[in-house]
């Protein structure tokens, strides 16, 4: 017996900023890699999806309303407060079977993913947004606008590559319903009390844990959401949410076979950006 | 309130008027396609509409009744053709233009107040349209204080046009805006304002010795402003562009951009007038060659 | 006082149109194995032209054409002779303009003076704005070395037949790819007119490849596996068959579908202008255009003056044969649109809106509607929500930014919107508001091949146009 029994964290969901559990009173087991306990993990039900999709709808206007600067802070300052937990996670990671090394390593890099497009925040209107020299006396300009709620079903890997397909969304002033990796959920959870004490508005990022084949169909139906990222979804499931999500036109980025580690680049985040053109007269 | 802070206040508040908006408005009326009956009315009618002009210092008594010769009988060949509606000449040569014009019921416009640019004081320009109107001439052609307008002294130009209208009598009296110096559209909606307000019975674009003149989106704003007057008060005001008009095309133009923004009420002679010289000949030539069939050449049209 | 316009129309001299017409493969005009159909003129519902009817052994053709074409001829040239090709079109466009802009008025109703000033002018300028990026793609941002995708399908719509086709063809071939296009079955004859450009350009056989025919046609060309990449403009019901129809495959898909724009008159507006702008916004080209301004958002300080104005300038509007150069509104597309203008038109009365047309005299041959504005009107009316596709206005009123911003946003469609105000500050404002992919601001309807187009939401996705039109032709 140890001297002092631990004091067990419960991981819940993620949803406007707050940490509820199921409204479906679900929860399912999460095993270390070598098939032993370690937590219940909320199991997440389409209404809590369907509550997601609302805070994240909710919160859309403020966060893309903010500043790109402000947003590039808000980012960074994630950054500090995931660099300030790296034990923690890389003791997380250590539970779902990575080496130590790996895991540390794996830390590392979503703090530097984190780095990465927080930095993006302030340039990419000017790289993806234009002046246009139409023939006309007219200025014209385009500028990269945020999609609006995009839904994320993230992949296995369970912090990086959840930093990877969520940053990139929110960079440019989205709101996310993340699902997260099935088999590995907690670190999500943890990633989720970094969000929540990084001045990250409520909603702006929402975590579900659960079945990814329960939860995604509700998502890629939801007429409130504008945008998909299936980066997580199994091939066999594609089509159908495909095929769901043309319901109200979504905007869908299918699985890339992204290599986590390797160079993000800025596919990710123009995948969730609309090009906005206004036009007006030049005279005096 | 008081008149000129009212005033200032009223034209201040006018809607604005868009340059590129305007000048694509005047652009595409200019694509109408005006052809066969409808091209011999429009030509005869621009005819009827022209203020005959001869504004030089080189003017001479001879040169005026030339001009007077030619309003009161455009082409010697063809009496169909109808008469100009009026001649227009300085001051001093309101006498002459008007023994030549005697019975042929075309009247005598003068320039007044100080033309072209209106810098003198307002006891010479009463002055001139006084002597202009005894001499006989039925419409004054006055210029506005352009400086005063501005530099925002609204009251002062207002009180001038008063002034004048006041010196008319029975005289017609036309406002040149001098759009060209006016610059904006903004200021030309106001000024045509100010000057109706003051008892414009016309307002007019140029004197012709700006550049630019009369154009189709200037004469397209005032057209606007005359329309909205007569809703606001019930009284009608004429325009007149004038300057830069040279050809049958051009002169056509202007009647489109009247038949569709202030309306038919305003194609007469009464209404519209341009103000106009060398484009009468190019009116002359376009209606033969509707007439003949083929085209004619300047050689027979009178030079005056 | 009346001034008579007197008849003013344009030539048919200068177009020659045939009995009937084929199909465009691989650089020959050959038979379809479908059932031929009859392409009419709306104006006055005589028959143009028989014309084939691609089967789906006439798409597998065209498609392995475009495919042959792709990898043996136009993926391998360098960027500059692909460009030489482009510019070579653009020139025999603008040779040519009269012809087609006389052929497009005849097939699609408009009226001959937009089909000469707008359409085929910006045909011209599409296809010299691209011709200049194909030798210059390494720049556009998308990496250093972006590849063609392939074969593109492509089918286009009744409403704009000859400029749609320059914006999917140009940046299309510019890229790299080799096209199947399938234009409206009302309205292919421009394309098939374009079809002969291809050859007296000299354009290497089966880089574009012209197959006519219905929906049918268009299903059958989206869904063939040797397109690599599809582009649609259309409605948003066959937009979304189609994004369900690449569902799980590797496709690209770019669409540009419906609206139902708003033009946000605010109470500082330049009224004539807005007014003018208004009435460009709806009218022009029947409002057959998805992005037309069809809901007036007026502020209520000012919506009294802006109807007076408004129905007095529609009073001016001249309604008639497509091909004389005074028409402002010419023919309804087809007996179907015209149905359903009029079903809508029909329902905004029930609904308790209030109707307005000028007097307007229609010619009793050929599908024609009256400019109509409905007052009155409440955003839960059918006509405040789906598309028309018509000449027809529907105007509600708004008291502060808010709101107008607010009514304009609330409809699934989000492509283009408009904005009248003097006041600098309130633009950028409500332009940033408005999810919408072309923000108008002081002047509506306005097209060039440098400026990105298309949709937020169920408008579609994708963008034609400038830098950001080459990105669905590449493959980064």
């Amino acid at each position: 017996m140890p001297d002092r029994l631990a004091v067990r964290k419960t991981y819940k969901l993620f949803i406007g900023g707050a940490f509820p559990r199921s409204e479906s009173g679900r929860s399912y087991v999460v095993t270390d890699a070598k098939g032993r306990f370690v937590a219940n993990a909320s199991q997440a039900s389409r209404k809590d999806a369907r509550d997601a999709v609302a805070a994240a709808r909710k919160a859309f206007p403020g966060w893309s309303g903010r500043t790109a600067y402000n947003r590039g802070q808000i980012l960074y300052r994630v950054a500090e407060m995931l660099e300030g937990r790296r034990d923690q996670f890389v003791d997380e990671l250590r539970r779902t079977g990575a080496s130590k090394t790996a895991a540390g390593a794996e830390v590392d890099a979503a703090v530097d993913r984190w780095v990465w497009y927080a930095g993006w925040a302030d340039k990419l209107s000017a790289v993806a947004g234009a002046a246009n020299p139409v023939s006309g006396p007219f200025f014209n300009f385009s500028t990269p606008e945020p999609t609006g709620v995009v839904a994320v079903v993230a992949p296995d890997s369970p912090l990086l590559g959840l930093v990877s397909v969520v940053a990139p969304a929110i960079v440019s002033g989205n709101t996310v319903v993340a699902v997260a990796s099935e088999p590995a959920p907690l670190p999500s959870i943890t990633l989720a009390e970094v969000l929540a004490t990084s001045d990250l508005p409520g909603g702006v990022v929402n975590v579900l844990t659960g079945r990814r084949a329960e939860v995604a169909p509700w998502l890629a139906t939801h007429m409130d959401v504008n945008a998909i990222d299936l980066a997580g979804v199994p091939d066999d499931q594609v089509q159908d949410l495909e095929e769901k999500a043309a319901g109200n036109l979504k905007r869908v980025l299918r699985p890339l076979g992204d290599d986590w580690a390797g160079e993000p680049g800025t596919a990710r985040m123009t995948a969730f950006l609309e090009t906005k053109t206004v036009w007006h007269p030049v005279g005096v | 309130m008081h008149g000129a802070a009212e005033l200032r206040a009223f034209l201040h508040g006018l809607p604005g008027v868009d340059r590129v908006g305007a000048e694509e408005r005047a652009a595409r009326l200019a694509t109408r396609s005006i052809k066969t009956t409808a091209k011999a009315e429009a030509i005869d009618l621009a005819i009827s509409m022209v203020d005959l002009t001869t504004l030089e210092g080189a003017d001479t008594p001879g040169k005026v009744r030339a001009l007077c010769a030619k309003a009161a009988q455009p082409d010697p060949t063809d009496a169909s053709v109808p008469k100009v509606a009026a001649v227009c000449v300085y001051s001093d040569m309101v006498d002459v233009a008007v023994r030549a014009l005697k019975g042929t019921g075309i009247g005598v416009a003068s320039v007044a107040t100080a033309f072209p640019a209106g810098r003198a004081p307002l006891e010479a320009k009463l002055a001139d349209t006084k002597a202009a109107v005894a001499a006989g001439a039925a419409e004054i052609d006055m210029v506005i204080d352009r400086g005063a307008f501005l530099a925002g002294d609204y009251g002062k130009v207002f009180d001038e046009i008063v002034a004048v209208k006041d010196a008319c009598g029975d005289a017609h009296l036309k406002v040149i805006l001098e759009t060209g110096e006016l610059a904006t559209y903004d200021n030309v909606r106001r000024a045509s304002w100010l000057a109706m307000r003051a008892g414009a019975d016309f307002i007019k674009t140029s004197t012709g010795k700006v550049s630019p003149a009369a154009t189709l989106p200037v004469t397209l704003v005032m057209l606007e402003a005359v329309r909205d007057y007569r809703a606001a008060t019930g009284r009608q005001v004429g325009v007149k562009p004038a300057g830069g008009i040279r050809t049958a095309k051009d002169a056509i133009r202007y009647l489109v951009l009247v038949n569709e923004t202030a309306g038919p009420d305003w194609l007469t002679p009464r209404w519209f007038r341009l103000g106009a010289s060398s484009v009468l000949n190019d009116l002359l030539m376009q209606r033969r060659k509707l007439a003949t069939g083929v085209y004619s050449g300047p050689d027979y049209f009178t030079l005056d | 006082m009346v001034f008579e316009y007197a008849p003013a129309p344009e030539s048919r001299a200068v177009v020659d149109i045939r009995a009937s017409y084929g199909l465009f493969v691989n650089g020959e005009f050959t038979d379809g194995h479908g059932e031929p159909f009859k392409s009419i003129n709306p104006a006055d519902e005589s028959v143009l032209a028989d014309i084939a009817c691609a089967d789906e052994g006439d798409v597998d053709r065209a498609v392995k054409a475009a495919r042959a074409a792709f990898d043996k001829v136009w993926g391998p040239m360098p960027g500059r002779e692909r460009a030489k090709y482009l510019y070579r079109i653009a020139r025999i466009i603008q040779e040519r303009s009269r012809e087609l802009a006389v052929l497009e008025s005849i097939d699609n109703g408009k009226p001959i003076r937009e089909s000469r000033d707008v359409d085929v002018p910006l045909v011209a300028a599409w296809f010299f704005y691209y011709a200049g990026w194909a030798d210059k793609l390494p720049y556009a941002g998308f990496g250093p070395d972006p590849k063609p995708v392939g074969v593109a399908g492509q089918v286009i719509p009744w409403n704009f037949p000859l400029l749609m086709l320059a914006w999917k063809i140009a940046p299309a071939l510019a890229c790299g790819n080799t096209v199947v296009l399938k234009p409206a079955e009302t309205t292919p004859l421009t394309a098939l007119l374009f079809a002969d450009i291809c050859r007296q350009a000299e354009l290497p056989p089966g880089v574009v490849n012209i197959i006519t025919g219905a929906g049918e046609t268009g299903r059958m060309l989206v869904a063939h596996e040797g397109i690599d990449k599809v582009a649609f403009t259309g409605s948003t019901e066959v937009g979304r068959q189609i994004a369900r129809t690449l569902a799980g495959t590797d496709k690209k898909l770019t669409l540009e579908l419906g609206g139902k724009a708003a033009n946000i008159v605010y109470e500082d507006a330049a009224l004539d202008q807005a007014v003018e702008g208004v009435v460009n916004g709806i009218f022009f080209n029947q409002g057959h255009v998805c992005c037309a301004g069809s809901r007036l958002l007026v502020q209520e300080s000012v919506a009294d003056e802006v109807l007076e104005r408004l129905k007095a300038r529609m009073a001016t509007l001249r309604v008639g044969d497509p091909l004389d150069k005074n028409t402002d509104v010419g023919a309804i597309n087809s007996a179907a649109q015209l149905a359903k203008i009029k079903e809508l038109s029909e329902a905004g009365e029930q609904e308790g809106a209030e109707r307005w047309s000028p007097p307007c005299e229609l010619p009793s041959q050929g599908f024609w509607f009256a400019p109509t504005v409905f007052t009155g009107v409440a955003q839960s009316h059918r006509i405040a929500r789906e598309e028309i596709f018509g000449p027809v206005l529907s105007v509600l009123t708004f008291r502060t930014p808010d709101e107008a911003v607010t009514k304009a946003n609330n409809t699934p469609y989000g492509l283009s919107a408009g904005i009248w105000t003097e006041k600098g500050s309130q633009i950028l404002w409500t332009a940033q508001k408005l999810r919408a992919g072309v923000v108008w601001a002081n002047t509506f309807n306005k097209f060039d091949p440098a400026s990105p187009f298309g949709g937020y939401k169920e408008s579609g996705f994708g963008r034609e146009g400038g830098r950001h039109g080459l990105e669905a032709y590449l493959n980064a």
